[in-house]
């Protein structure tokens, strides 16, 4: 019940606490200082809450809406035929061998799961601010939960993508079997960088007004337009700096048979996974006054 | 002794009032505070405020304790400090066992789910799980008396349903200790009554509750003990008809007579009100044997019509009775222009010890009413020669004592 829910176990039990220090369920709240751990224990505890609020997200999302679900789909489509049409009609820009519709589709994909739930994720706390200010629960619940479910979006642009496939009569490799680790990439990739922005946001609301811009830059920023082959060698270590060049480029290799991420994933990997630990580090750091700034 | 539910030891919560408010600062300034030097960081004025200070307080287990106090008393901060919305900045709390916490109902509410897809995602927010939001979902649904509407978004709802709804979900909840902040006044005035009969339920349950009010009445009828915050700190805790008589004291004007400076457009203005006992002399402390005066001074500017003074007199914040200077008439008088003083007695001994305070209404119904809430306040004893006799006044329940007309006769042998 809400027991184990409302309440983790205590960190400290066996202190000073008086009374009946051997209770079980002791709670003991105090100033934390400094640093602290992240208490992934915790969210492991709110997990009915954190799928309840990505449910919640999913079911509002395109509520009262002409389009529904297909709102899901268009964004990744629309912004495939500008490209189709002028990058890869016009310009021809070199786009691996495949027909360039369905290699621009296939980074749109990741790419629009990561635009979306990025700008959903980072202004989590803010649009949340009564369940902040109100109610306690872990607070990475909310840019998490604001995550997860944009990867229904991703399911139904995935299917999309299949038919397309079949369309433009491109085969998968034997790669495809990585796609789910890929998309767990995604999601670390957007988490790192929402749980920066988000615990930001809660005291500068200028990550609010900053995101369109940031995410237009990131844009330009990851192979989707073109291929991450027209990076020049020596460059191409700095670019994988930019995460969503490794996952995009898995996405390519995976689905439509590019060639393989180079060694430079590993950079694109390790910046992912540093991000996220300082990242949550951070944000442990500064929740406790969240329900005070926001 | 019962062991401890919660016990809360040197308690503190400061805040940082700067020129932008609360721990708020512009990302530019952060950024060239950052540069400057420590000292003149420093400079910058920054004031500290403390919505708590050094609080202690221990409750046992099956305790039902109020917290009252004034608007910026500390209560609230308190209530988040202990729910874990915030953290102290000083002090700790332990609690020992399952606890919800309350700071409003429906939080997490969504206009576009259902009455059913709101229960199921409220009652995550508040830490049920979904099994148990799945046994009680009749229960609460019946208890909202939403049946109907269960399927419609809550958008569609009208406030009313809302809050029973609201309401309905978190009185599901069976912590051991309940943490509540003023979440009773909800609904209309018959759903009240029946929140208000929840509680008493779940604290006779023998759960520990916490409870946050404003609402006195509420406090004094679900309470055994109370808590007095003011200023952040604790100034006063006991039995809690002793605790509310401290806070009466805070929440009202002192004086015997209170001048006004009324406004000028009014017809009828109310100039003066005092206290009295019954020779005339001002006072504000009565003995049991006195009489009460309260005399009303106003000015009539223009002839009115239906012009009527309603007096209604509160013991420890708590509505006692409304008198009417049309009590015993059938239709108020037409009143002149001139100055008037109304009086009205009322035997002490008819009054309870306790902090008593008058609320004034006067007016008419076409030109409307000027209210004047607490605006005198007097003090009933029971500091008799017969004192052993009437000891007992201060421990009868209830707000008034009628000297009721008791005969007794045999009837059979």
């Amino acid at each position: 019940m809400t027991a184990d829910a409302t309440l983790q176990r205590d960190e400290v039990s066996g202190d000073s606490g008086g009374g009946h220090r051997s209770h079980p369920r002791h709670v003991r709240i105090q100033p934390t200082r400094g640093w602290v751990s992240l208490r992934l224990g915790d969210l492991w505890e709110y997990r009915e809450l954190l799928f309840f609020l990505a449910w919640r997200d999913v079911k509002v999302r395109y509520k009262q809406t002409a389009l529904g679900a297909v709102w899901a789909v268009l964004q990744p489509l629309a912004l495939m035929a500008v490209f189709a049409l002028i990058l890869g009609h016009f310009l021809k820009v070199p786009s691996d061998g495949v027909p360039y519709p369905v290699f621009a589709y296939t980074a749109l994909l990741p790419w629009t799961f990561f635009a979306q739930s990025l700008g959903a994720a980072s202004t989590s706390l803010v649009t949340n601010a009564n369940l902040v200010s109100k109610v306690y629960f872990p607070r990475l619940v909310l840019p998490i939960s604001a995550t997860l479910g944009f990867l229904i979006d991703l399911g139904i642009g995935l299917v999309l993508l299949v038919g397309m496939m079949a369309l433009y009569s491109v085969q998968p490799t034997w790669a495809v079997v990585l796609l789910p680790a890929l998309i767990v990439l995604a999601l670390l990739t957007v988490l790192a960088a929402a749980v920066w922005l988000s615990a930001i946001s809660a005291r500068y609301r200028d990550v609010i007004y900053g995101m369109p811009l940031l995410i237009q830059l990131w844009l330009f920023a990851s192979p989707i337009a073109y291929s991450s082959s027209v990076v020049p060698g020596a460059w191409k270590w700095l670019y994988a700096v930019n995460p969503m060049v490794g996952v995009i480029d898995g996405f390519r290799w995976a689905l439509l048979g590019t060639s393989a991420p180079g060694p430079e994933i590993i950079v694109s990997v390790a910046v992912t996974i540093i991000g996220l630990l300082t990242g949550m580090a951070y944000f442990r750091r500064t929740e406790r006054t969240f329900a005070d700034v926001i | 002794m019962p062991d401890l539910a919660v016990a809360v030891s040197g308690l503190s919560k400061e805040y940082r009032l700067g020129a932008h408010g609360p721990q708020y600062g512009r990302l530019t300034e952060t950024i060239t505070d950052a540069f400057r030097r420590r000292g003149r960081r420093r400079s910058r004025s920054v004031e500290h405020f403390l919505a708590l200070d050094d609080v202690d307080l221990e409750i046992s287990e099956g305790e039902v304790v109020g917290i009252v106090g004034r608007n910026g008393a500390g209560k609230t901060t308190l209530l988040k400090v202990l729910s874990r919305v915030t953290e102290p900045t000083k002090g700790t709390v332990d609690l020992y066992g399952r606890v919800s916490a309350l700071l409003e109902v429906g939080t997490g509410f969504h206009p576009e789910l259902t009455g059913r897809e709101n229960i199921a995602l409220n009652g995550a927010i508040l830490g049920m799980s979904r099994a148990e939001v799945a046994r009680k979902f009749d229960e609460i649904v019946e208890f909202a008396e939403v049946e109907r509407f269960i399927d419609t978004p809550v958008k569609r709802y009208s406030s009313g349903m809302y809050v029973r709804l609201a309401f309905s979900v978190a009185a599901s909840l069976e912590p051991e200790v309940l943490i509540i902040d003023e979440v009773l006044a909800v609904g209309d005035a018959r759903f009240q009554k029946k929140c208000l009969g929840r509680m008493t339920e779940v604290a006779r349950e023998g759960r520990t509750v916490l409870f946050v009010s404003h609402n006195t009445g509420a406090v004094a009828e679900l309470c055994t003990r109370a808590v007095l915050l003011e200023q952040g700190r604790k100034i006063s805790e006991g039995p809690v008809g002793d605790v509310l008589m401290d806070y009466a004291r805070l929440a009202e004007p002192d004086g015997h007579e209170v001048e006004l400076d009324p406004d000028p457009d009014l017809p009828v203005a109310v100039t003066a009100v005092s206290v009295r006992d019954g020779a005339g002399r001002p006072t504000t402390m009565f003995d049991l044997t006195d009489e009460v005066e309260i005399g009303i001074t106003y000015h009539v500017r223009r002839p009115t019509h239906g012009f009527q003074i309603a007096l209604g007199l509160a013991r420890n914040v708590i509505d006692v009775l409304h008198t009417f200077d049309t009590d015993d008439e059938e239709e108020a008088d037409a009143r002149a222009p001139g100055l008037y003083e109304a009086r009205c007695r009322f035997p002490a001994s008819f009054l309870k010890a306790g902090l008593w305070s008058a609320t004034l209404s006067t007016g008419t119904p076409s030109e409307g009413f000027q209210s004047l809430e607490s605006i005198v306040r007097f003090e009933v004893e029971d500091r008799t020669v017969n004192t052993q006799d009437k000891g007992y006044r201060r421990d009868r329940p209830g707000h008034v004592i009628s000297p009721g007309r008791w005969t007794t006769e045999r009837l059979e042998r």
